[in-house]
């Protein structure tokens, strides 16, 4: 599939295909709409399916029947007759629904009647001494790994940190593949309980309680669980030592791998970039989208289905997907079949359901997401947590006029590791809140394009007498 | 630091700043270098500091690495080719890349 190869129009473009997005391009091509699916990656499933097509590993125990159930939903979209182009990165879009995207080094605009943005989440950054270290990287990434290519962790003292349900998904992950992993340090806090509990009824009624718990029992019977109140990653090339605290005493372990995780977030940028208002989630600290019951956004035309919404896993991320699917074939097609949406809308509470007690329970700590001191924040900028925090002291208001301090937020990962960072800091120091904060403002392009590749847009005449002399 | 769990697949072989380095088809770039145990595929251009591929989900760029020429590719978005020439990046992009 080539940049030439698509047509000016689509009725839909569905961005990201993960299980949100798979779902959503199924329902509208069966429907009848003409539907693109671009996704970066070289295959569909998203983060949660990734590489459902061509994992190597045909042991399906290790992986789980939560991944595989990806193979039909990836099945289902391959046979709606939408056209799915993966290794396509969008880059931009409008809000009169223009898409910029590129694929194999060659960028085409082309034109949406609708738009489901559909591109998930990423880990919460995890700014602590040393994260940037080699060595250091995210739990996603160890998972990444293990699907797509089935690279398991093999060092000499593998290290596992942080808090929320994927960490101890991966660590059974790791253990049934065979992979070393000697400590898992869990930095759930404590007083986490006092507002999970409640919530505790509706989470035992839910899916996700026998499958966590029996997560949880067959990690502790084969990796030490310990758990901690700081951490930090040593070295000065690499990372040689992982420093934690437990129990009020400091410890040292010499490690070479530690794995990263506390939560996911929105991948917010580019519903930023197309104007689509955002508001801050207070149980799940983060900004997500402003959405109604079809996952429409303040976007006419432009909906956010799947985690991108707001975060809620892989299953409700389909049923997302087919709701927002099903509203933009009624909008252009209002004769066309749809499947019926109120069993949809069912599945979807029902899957909702004990959401509230995992996200008060995984909530993370204060000092691992408002780090202080020389920790970096802006890992691209190379800007401490002190650097932020005595510019917010000087009278900086947001993250806008901190770029124009810092630099931070302007390197090639355009915030995506450190937004949320900056912005609690900005509102920690400012005594107010996330909200009244805000986040970066956002601008295409959302991930980079080469001159080549703009160059390589189609030209019309018009456009070309518009410059030549 | 990593192992494969799975022998076989089709050998490829990417030059990694000079050096031959054997991939599988089915690797990301940032996967063969990580399979491989290459240390770091980078220093950044403030301070000059070592990095390696954080997130291998294409959202931190730490990954970025020059590709057949092509310089600040995400390693962890393009998938190896046989005969591919990556070379890592040394602080500030170089001109003309």
């Amino acid at each position: 599939m080539n940049a030439a190869d698509l047509a000016s129009t689509y009725d839909l473009v569905v961005i990201g295909g993960g299980p949100a997005g798979l779902a959503a391009a199924a329902v509208a091509a069966r429907a009848g709409l003409s539907t693109v699916l671009f996704d970066e990656n070289p295959g569909v499933g998203g983060q949660i399916y990734r590489a459902i097509a061509s994992t190597p590993l045909k042991d399906r125990a290790i992986l789980g029947d939560d991944y595989w159930a990806g193979e039909a939903l990836a099945a289902e979209a391959g046979a709606s007759g939408a056209l799915i182009v993966t290794g396509a990165t969008v880059w931009s879009l409008d809000p009169g629904l223009g898409v910029g995207v590129s694929i194999a080094g060659a960028a085409r605009l082309i034109q949406a009647r609708r738009i489901i943005i559909a591109t998930g989440s990423l880990e919460r950054p995890f700014p602590i001494d040393g994260w940037t270290l080699p060595g250091v990287m995210t739990a996603g990434a160890a998972q990444t790994a293990l699907k797509a290519q089935g690279l398991v962790p093999d060092g000499c003292t593998t290290v596992l940190a942080g808090t929320g349900p994927l960490l101890w998904l991966l660590a059974a992950q790791i253990v049934r593949a065979g992979g070393k992993l000697d400590m898992l340090l869990d930095a759930t806090p404590g007083a986490n309980w006092q507002r999970a509990a409640i919530h505790l009824p509706d989470f035992v009624l839910s899916p996700y309680f026998s499958k966590g718990m029996s997560l949880l029992q067959e990690v502790r019977g084969r990796v030490p669980v310990v758990r901690v109140d700081g951490l930090k990653a040593v070295g000065e090339d690499r990372l040689r030592e992982v420093v934690y605290r437990a129990k009020g005493r400091e410890h040292r372990l010499a490690a070479d791998l530690l794995l990263l995780h506390q939560g996911v977030v929105p991948n917010v940028n580019l519903a930023l970039a197309a104007g689509v208002t955002h508001r801050w989630n207070e149980r799940q600290l983060c900004f997500e989208p402003v959405v109604d019951a079809d996952f429409a956004t303040s976007v006419p035309g432009i909906a956010v289905a799947g985690d991108g919404a707001g975060i809620a896993g892989g299953a409700v991320a389909a049923e997302r997907g087919r709701l927002a699917a099903i509203a933009a074939v009624r909008a252009l097609d209002p004769s066309a079949r749809v499947p019926d949406a109120q069993p949809i809308r069912q599945r979807l509470q029902r899957e909702e359901r004990g959401r509230a007690f995992l996200d008060w329970l995984y909530r993370p700590h204060d000092a691992l997401r408002r780090p202080n001191g020389d920790t970096l924040v802006c890992r691209c900028e190379e800007v401490t947590a002190r650097q932020v925090r005595d510019t917010a002291r000087l009278g900086c208001e947001g993250p806008n006029q901190m770029k124009a301090f810092l630099r931070c937020g302007m390197g090639p990962c355009q915030g995506r590791l450190c937004g949320l960072t900056v912005t609690e800091l900005i509102a920690a120091e400012r005594g107010t809140t996330p909200e009244a904060v805000g986040y970066y403002r956002l601008r295409p392009p959302v991930k980079p394009i080469t001159l080549g590749e703009l160059a390589s847009l189609p030209k019309s005449e018009a456009e070309r007498k518009a410059v030549e002399r | 630091m990593f192992k494969r769990l799975v022998e076989g697949g089709t050998a490829v072989t990417l030059t990694v700043d000079g050096t031959p380095v054997e991939a599988r088809a089915g690797d990301s770039v940032a996967a063969a270098l990580l399979a491989a145990g290459i240390g770091h595929c980078r220093t950044t251009p403030v301070t000059g500091a070592p990095r390696a591929p954080y997130c291998l989900m294409g959202v931190c760029f730490d990954c970025l690495v020059t590709i057949d020429g092509v310089g600040s590719r995400q390693a962890c978005l393009v998938p190896v080719r046989d005969g591919m020439t990556v070379e890592s990046q040394q602080g500030k992009r170089e001109a003309g890349r």
